[in-house]
This record gives C-alpha cells, sequence and structure tokens, in this order.
C-alpha cells in the first residue's frame, strides 16, 4: 500500500506552506485562471515575457496541498525560460505524472519535479498536480479568456 | 426529531438499550482493513454500509425468486411480484403511510425529484410561475427545478439561510403567494446537517394552497417518519444512505396530484391497453413505473427497513445524536477548525475546515490511518458560496459509528495540524 508520506514530500509541504512567487502581478502579458470546479481549487497565473522568454511568472489564488505547492514549484522552474523550453518541461511533467507507478521515470528530464511523482499513486490528485501547469500552457497558447479546469 | 425529540424520551433511551456490538457485527465490511487500520466509516451521508441481512436478501432473490414482476402466470414471477410489492407495504408502513399505491419505486432521490419536476411541472407550472427551494438544498434538488423554470420560463426562488446554517424563516413566509407552485425542500441537509422544520414549512405552504416536496434523502436514515403526521405532498429518498443497495428509491405522493399527473416515461408495466389510436395508462403506482423495475434492490431495501425496525429509527437517532453532541465538542478543541453548520437543530453531520489544510488534504491523511470522510462541495457548491469556503471535510454518522471512532477521527485530525502547520 502506498504512502501519504510519498504524497506530501517535505519539499511539497514547504511550498505549500510558504508558497514562491506568490503574488498577483502588476500588468503582466498574460493572465489566466485555473479553476477545478469539484474541489475548489482556484489560482491565477500571471506571466510578463520578453518575447518568447517567460520574464516574470508568479501566481495567486487558493487550493489543496498538491495544487498550491505544484503551481509554486511551477513558478521557480519558467523564470528565464523560453516559451519551448517550458513546453517541453510541461510535456515531461505530464508524461510522468500520467504514467503507471511501476514505470521508470527519466530523472534528469524533471529535476525538481521529481517530489511530485508520488501523486502517481493517487490518481484523483492528478488534475490537482497539473492545474497549474494546464493553466500557464493555456496563458501561453492565448486561451486568457477561457478559464482552464482540469476536471 | 433528533434534538427537538422529547427530551425525556431521549433520556430515556440510554446506550444500553442500543447494542452497538451487536450491531457492528451485522456490517460485514465493517471489518475491512486499510493500511494496517481496521475502516473506520464516517461517510455516511455519501452511502450507507450494508448489513448482512441486506446481502442475503439480493442473494436469496436471484438464488430462489427471480422473474419478471406483474406478467407470467408460472410461479417464480408470482413469487417476485408478491415479493417486490411486499416490500412496498414495508416501506409505506415504514414511513406511516398506509397507502401503498402512493408509493414508487424510482432509482433514487434524483430520479424522484425528476419524476416530480417533469410531470408535475408539465402540468402546473406556467410562465410566471414560481418554485421555492432554499439556501442548503443539494444539487438534486436545485437543478431539475431550475431546468424547468428554463422550460417553463418560471422563476426559481431561494430561501436564505443565516449564519449558523438555518433556514430564515420571515424570508420564506414573504416568499409564499399564490404564484408559487410548489416548495421543493430538504428535511435535513447533507453538507450542514441541519434538520428543517419541515412541519411549519408545510404547514404555511398549506394555508396558501402550495403543495410541498420534502427532500427526505438524509432524513429517512436518521429519524423516525411520520408522513400521515407531517402531511407533505411528496416525499422522496434513496436506497442506499439507509442501509439499503444502490439504485432504489422512493416518491411517496398524494394520490390527488400523482392521479392528475401525466407518466414520466412511457413502456411495459405502466399501460392498461395500447393501440396505436390510444394507450389508457394503469393505474397508481404503477403509472409511474415503466418497463421491469429494479426487483432486487426493492426487495433488498424492504430487507434493509425489516433490519432497522426492531432497533427502532427513534433509538438510532438518540445514538447518532450522542455521538454528534460528543463529536461537535471534540472538533472545537482542535485549533483551526471551523464547523460549517452550527444548527440547533441538527443531524450526524460534521461538516468542518481547518486553517492550515485544504479539505481534500485532510481526506487524504485521514484515509491514510483507514478514515473514510468526504471531502469537497457536497453536490451543495451554493452551501459552500454562503460560507465562503471552496470545500469542506465532512465526517458524517451512522448507525454503527462509535465513540473510538470519533476518538480516531479527533487524533488523526491532530496530525493533520502537525503536518500542515
Amino acid at each position: 500500500m502506498c504512502s501519504t508520506r510519498a504524497l506530501y514530500e517535505e519539499v511539497i509541504l514547504d511550498h505549500n506552506k510558504k508558497p514562491r512567487n506568490f503574488y498577483k502581478m502588476e500588468h503582466p502579458d498574460h493572465t489566466i485562471e485555473g479553476f477545478n470546479p469539484l474541489c475548489g481549487d482556484h489560482f491565477t497565473i500571471y506571466m510578463k515575457m520578453n518575447k518568447d522568454i517567460i520574464e516574470e511568472v508568479s501566481f495567486d489564488g487558493a487550493g489543496c496541498a498538491i495544487s498550491k505547492s505544484s503551481a509554486s514549484v511551477m513558478t521557480t522552474l519558467l523564470k528565464g525560460k523560453r516559451v519551448k523550453e517550458a513546453e517541453k518541461l510541461f510535456e515531461h511533467f505530464h508524461r510522468m505524472i500520467t504514467s503507471n507507478p511501476d514505470e521508470p521515470i527519466d530523472e534528469s528530464k524533471l529535476g525538481k519535479l521529481m517530489v511530485f511523482s508520488g501523486v502517481r499513486e493517487f490518481p484523483v490528485r492528478i488534475k490537482c498536480a497539473t492545474l497549474a501547469w494546464h493553466a500557464m500552457m493555456s496563458g501561453l497558447e492565448g486561451h486568457e479568456d477561457r478559464p482552464v479546469t482540469t476536471e | 426529531m433528533a434534538v427537538s425529540i422529547k427530551e425525556n424520551r431521549m433520556a430515556a433511551l440510554t446506550m444500553s438499550d442500543y447494542d452497538i456490538e451487536r450491531i457492528r457485527k451485522d456490517f460485514p465490511i465493517l471489518n475491512l482493513e486499510q493500511s494496517g487500520h481496521r475502516l473506520v466509516y464516517l461517510d455516511n451521508a455519501a452511502t450507507s454500509q450494508t448489513p448482512q441481512a441486506v446481502i442475503d436478501a439480493l442473494v436469496h432473490y436471484y438464488t430462489h425468486e427471480n422473474a419478471n414482476v406483474h406478467r407470467g402466470v408460472h410461479f417464480l414471477s408470482q413469487r417476485a411480484t408478491n415479493r417486490y410489492e411486499e416490500a412496498r407495504s414495508k416501506i409505506a408502513h415504514f414511513l406511516n403511510t398506509p397507502v401503498g399505491c402512493q408509493l414508487i419505486f424510482t432509482r433514487g432521490t434524483t430520479d424522484a425529484i425528476n419524476l416530480v419536476a417533469a410531470s408535475y411541472g408539465e402540468r402546473h407550472v406556467q410562465e410566471g410561475d414560481e418554485i421555492i427551494i432554499s439556501y442548503m438544498e443539494h444539487h438534486s434538488n436545485i437543478v431539475p427545478w431550475q431546468m424547468l423554470c428554463e422550460r417553463k420560463n418560471a422563476h426559481l426562488k431561494v430561501i436564505p439561510i443565516n449564519d449558523a446554517g438555518e433556514l430564515i424563516m420571515e424570508d420564506y413566509a414573504r416568499m409564499i403567494s399564490p404564484r408559487v407552485k410548489l416548495v421543493a425542500i430538504n428535511h435535513v441537509s447533507n453538507a450542514l446537517g441541519t434538520i428543517n422544520p419541515v412541519e411549519d414549512i408545510i404547514q404555511m405552504a398549506h394555508e396558501h394552497g402550495v403543495p410541498v416536496l420534502v427532500d427526505g434523502a438524509q432524513a429517512v436514515p436518521h429519524m423516525p417518519i411520520n408522513l400521515k403526521k407531517l402531511d407533505c405532498d411528496f416525499y422522496v429518498f434513496s436506497g442506499h444512505k439507509v442501509y439499503g443497495p444502490t439504485g432504489i428509491g422512493c416518491l411517496y405522493g398524494n394520490a390527488k396530484f400523482l392521479n392528475d399527473m401525466p407518466p414520466y416515461q412511457g413502456g411495459g408495466d405502466m399501460i392498461m391497453s395500447v393501440t396505436f389510436e390510444k394507450t389508457t395508462y394503469n393505474s397508481l403506482p404503477y403509472k409511474f413505473e415503466a418497463g421491469t423495475p429494479n426487483i432486487a434492490d426493492a426487495i433488498a431495501l424492504g430487507a434493509a427497513i425489516d433490519y432497522l425496525t426492531p432497533i427502532g429509527m427513534d433509538r438510532i437517532a438518540a445514538h447518532e445524536h450522542q455521538l454528534l453532541q460528543y463529536g461537535t465538542e471534540a472538533l472545537q478543541s482542535i485549533k483551526g477548525i471551523r464547523l460549517i453548520g452550527t444548527a440547533k437543530n441538527k443531524a450526524g453531520v460534521l461538516s468542518f475546515t481547518m486553517e492550515h489544510a485544504h479539505p481534500h488534504d485532510i481526506g487524504q491523511l485521514l484515509d491514510e490511518k483507514g478514515i473514510a470522510i468526504r471531502a469537497g462541495h457536497h453536490c451543495a457548491q451554493p452551501v459552500m458560496q454562503r460560507f465562503n469556503v471552496p470545500a469542506t471535510a465532512r465526517a458524517s454518522l451512522g448507525m454503527y459509528n462509535t465513540r473510538d471512532e470519533i476518538d480516531m477521527l479527533i487524533e488523526a485530525l491532530h496530525h493533520v495540524n502537525k503536518v500542515f502547520s
């Protein structure tokens, strides 16, 4: 039986308690809402761009420990990344988190995101872990008028 | 009943009258272990567990009684029909409504409400009319009325609630008018545990000639129901919340309305005769039971009623009330807990939030200890909006829960506080 200790890694608890880049950005280039009506997780992601480089990224809102820490870790990883790199990172993250718990993980591609590998054991929480990422992607694609939901 | 039950009667029903150990033995699932912990099942408002007697009734039906009802001359069909109709009578008796033909089997509460919304709504609701519901309804007692109002260009009116989670009856009194065609209200709130003053609600509506539907999904498992005394026009509930199987429920309706209402669905069993020119409908209750009914689960629901009757719904209510009081006090001793739903008259629901932990994280950590609670909006999003919370954690009590289990819940919540703060 999988333990929730694997889910609530120290890093996750720390980001939940002290979320990084947790503020409403003044004059962002992208503002996009991510909303899970079923859990009530609700975040807004803000991004400032310099051509195709994400110069600044922040978020605010409320949600469970998994969704909040995932948003927080995401912001720390995306700053300074090119759009293509951000897309690639999401692709690796998404593949890992939706894979079978016994599948091997290419840690070199995921780095810090490895702390979320425990989520694989708890399929209902995948939507929590990916909410901010889906919102970010939608922002980069220019769909700011459409709030994102991972239900 | 519950808190408002005659206090002296409650006092007379001491715990010694209630053999909790014997009752627990009747529910095999309570022996399940999860992560090395015995199951502590505190999600009874979502669904209740089934006693062996109900499981046996299902097995017995498929082993000895299975046939289609109301047709066929063979002995098995007659046997199945008798058992199906016996179940109807038992349930009618249990709710103290002597006329079985007013009791219609449905798939559950949602199905029953949709039946009334479609059929009664079709006949009686016109443009500009009003339907009254309350702020604390389950989505199943909101959306069917919303859909009806959209179809008919009618208006949905919502009785507000106070900070304790009680209906504001003064507002309700002002809302009743000749434009209102139905009041649809829950007996007990699934998200808050509030027991609503349905007797007053019905009486006030009737003074204006307005019929009332009571959603009893959270009431039937927790208190004696007396439909004769209640005098409502429709009463609905689900089998799976009252220790019966899923997929079966009931609609009680006053024959005065049922006779006049068009059928909900067409098909076999609901007809008297069919030609391509004209079909005449069957009498009550069959007019509203199109197609082969859920025979096995209806019989098993009858078995659940047989199981509950000798124990006594008043005893179950008293037991749960004591647990609720015990749990409420214990919860309030935990740092950062906010109870959502603090009505004076309350059934066994403990809905709460914690300062540092989201309900889903609470539910997840409790699950590791084998404690099953619900986390979310409980299909009552307007309640969440009213209390300005995205979700709550909810421990809901059943007849087999114990003080020890409440203690385990409390200990686990202390652990949650430790992890997240």
